[in-house]
């Protein structure tokens, strides 16, 4: 199946929760509204004629330009964007999946913005998403185990977030 | 009749065990490297298992978004110490990919030569350490007197023993040397002269024919050894639909019988590097398993890999072969300074711990929005907990050898 047709086939499925697609990119994607993933993923797993049974990865992007000067020029809305990348062990194919989210949420600084925990749906969601909350800052709702795993659990702030400020001092171990 | 614990017989002779919470590692020798696992245990039955990693964690994708894709290689090394040529092979292809570069067929042929080699390194270490953990201490010494073999060739062609950054963007760093002294450990080994000179491709021949015979040792000291048959075979036992979801990949994906691997299966721009070759994807079951080994178990992992270092051979001969006819440069060049497209591109390759993933996304710039580097072992541990529950304590370290995780790709 083309990736045209994949997004067809969605968009036929759930109407506007799919918000968006590029299916000529180097990696064709969909763009899902966040709160409609849980049930895209399982529908993208389940369906006999897409079957993406494995998760290959599962990270965020932070699009955001700290630098006022070059903000001007910077390509995209701010925004963070969870990206899905699912392979299908079966039919052999590709496909990327997108969730737009606010920097945060309600606008708030500090207010990590959310979305639901597709840990259900593969297995393996768990990890990456424990990952993508410790160093990009996204909640993921109803997940089984939200902790941090590669920071220590009183690290302050995430570390991939553009406007990131480097903690001078650890526990009394001087930073630069 | 039922027996029920207020039935006074029974409590005089329960002898109540209360769970214990027992910390292996992260300075355990059997958990290779520094992987702190929380065991809940009743006597000597696990409960469950958390894994806790982090220890070495330097956020190594925070410093590839403050580096050109260049000058991100020799981080690329320090994450999967064990095979540094495939890493910077899967973070070239990505960049590649995203830039849409054309590599010459030579330095394909000789990423097919490098990559390979590299696996084979990274298995002997895999095959040794796990002999180790298992209480076997001699496969690990000839592991090891063969890898130094495969380090030298590596020191000759790139000046590095571990860190390589030898494969680059837009082929490698450097032509192999078309004229070496044979390295000493080399030299001992198949009787000639110290001082005999060689070109690097006739080096690694001789150590190809040398090391081939070497695997049915191996064989006889591990793979049919009685022992290591009785702590590998059905323990451990990892699904297919389990491996899938739990992301595994790899020799723990091929372990539980599932036919992929990428280098035949994966995205065009990495499989034209394997085209014209002949080799074989070993994937469990075994013909040759012993009667105990159940699919999916620590032994059918371990197999895969004894195997895989077969095919790497074969794949290595095919390519010193091509390399005589090989057109075309071992490089074309890419300025540090060259600009990302406002694009993004994710590959996988095939690592021999399984499949890591690169994912750049340009912004413009010379350096990435966003670096990211999918490491195969951080979902190969997170099965962990699944494989140890209600196994005995004795267990574990079969259990996470079998899964030959590198702690330096996992927290990256």
């Amino acid at each position: 199946m083309s990736p045209a047709d994949i997004h067809q086939q969605l968009v036929r499925q759930f109407g506007d929760k799919i918000t968006g697609a590029n299916v000529t990119a180097l990696d064709p994607w969909v763009e899902v509204a966040p709160a409609a993933i849980v049930e895209v993923g399982t529908y993208l797993r389940d369906d006999p004629a897409l079957l993406f049974d494995a998760l290959n990865d599962l990270c965020a992007v932070d699009y955001f330009e700290p630098d006022a000067k070059k903000a001007a020029k910077f390509a995209h809305q701010p925004h963070v964007e969870v990206v899905y990348h699912l392979y299908s062990y079966t039919l052999k194919h590709h496909l990327k999946v997108k969730a737009k989210l606010p920097r945060w949420k309600n606008d708030q600084a500090g207010e990590l913005p959310e979305i639901p925990s597709v840990s259900k749906v593969w297995l393996i969601g768990e990890w990456h998403e424990r990952e993508a909350y410790d160093l990009m800052g996204i909640t993921f709702t109803n997940h089984p185990n939200l902790r941090r795993i590669l920071c220590p659990e009183d690290w302050e702030g995430h570390a991939l977030r553009k406007d990131y400020d480097f903690p001078l001092e650890y526990h009394g171990i001087r930073g630069q | 009749m039922a027996i029920t614990l207020e039935d006074p017989r029974v409590i005089e002779f329960d002898v109540r065990t209360d769970e214990m919470l027992v910390n292996m590692g992260p300075q355990h020798p059997s958990t290779h490297g520094v992987l702190r696992l929380l065991l809940r245990t009743d006597g000597e039955v696990i409960y469950e298992v958390t894994p806790h990693i982090g220890y070495l964690h330097r956020c190594a994708e925070k410093i590839g978004e403050n580096l050109s894709t260049p000058q991100w290689i020799p981080y690329t090394d320090r994450m999967d110490y064990l095979a540094g040529m495939n890493m910077n092979l899967g973070l070239a292809l990505a960049v590649e990919k995203l830039v849409g570069m054309e590599v010459p067929e030579k330095a394909m042929v000789l990423r097919v030569i490098i990559a390979e080699l590299n696996r084979i390194a990274s298995h002997l270490v895999g095959m040794g350490a796990y002999g180790l953990d298992l209480g076997s201490f001699s496969p690990f010494l000839y592991a090891f007197r063969e890898r130094e073999i495969i380090l030298d060739l590596f020191e000759e062609a790139c000046g590095a023993r571990l860190t390589y950054s030898y494969i680059t963007i837009g082929g490698l760093t450097h032509d192999v040397p078309a004229s070496i002294t044979i390295p000493s450990g080399l030299a001992a080994l198949t009787r000639r002269s110290p001082s005999m000179k060689l070109s690097w491709l006739e080096a690694l021949e001789m150590f190809l024919s040398w090391l081939e015979p070497r695997i049915l040792e191996y064989h006889t000291l591990l793979t049919e050894n009685a022992i290591f048959i009785k702590r590998t075979a059905a323990i451990g036992v990892l699904s297919r639909e389990k491996a899938i979801s739990y992301g595994c990949t790899g020799p723990v994906l091929r372990g539980s019988g599932v036919d992929h691997d990428l280098r035949r299966d994966g995205e065009k721009i990495y499989t034209r590097m394997y085209e014209g070759y002949e080799f074989e994807v070993p994937v469990a079951p075994f013909k040759k398993a012993p009667p105990e080994v159940i699919l999916g178990d620590n032994w059918c992992r371990f197999y895969v890999r004894m195997m895989e270092v077969v095919q790497s051979i074969k794949l290595i001969r095919q390519g010193i072969q091509k390399y005589a006819k090989a057109e075309g440069t071992y490089r074309v060049p890419y300025k540090m300074t060259t600009k990302l497209p406002v694009a993004e591109a994710y590959l996988e390759t095939e690592c021999p711990r399984g499949q890591m993933g690169f994912y750049i996304v340009g912004n413009g710039e010379d350096k990435p929005l966003r670096a990211r580097a999918k490491s195969s072992c951080f979902c190969n541990l997170s099965v962990t907990s699944e494989l140890c529950q209600g196994c005995l304590i004795a267990d574990i370290p079969a259990i996470v050898g079998s899964l030959d995780i590198v702690m330096g790709e996992i927290d990256r």
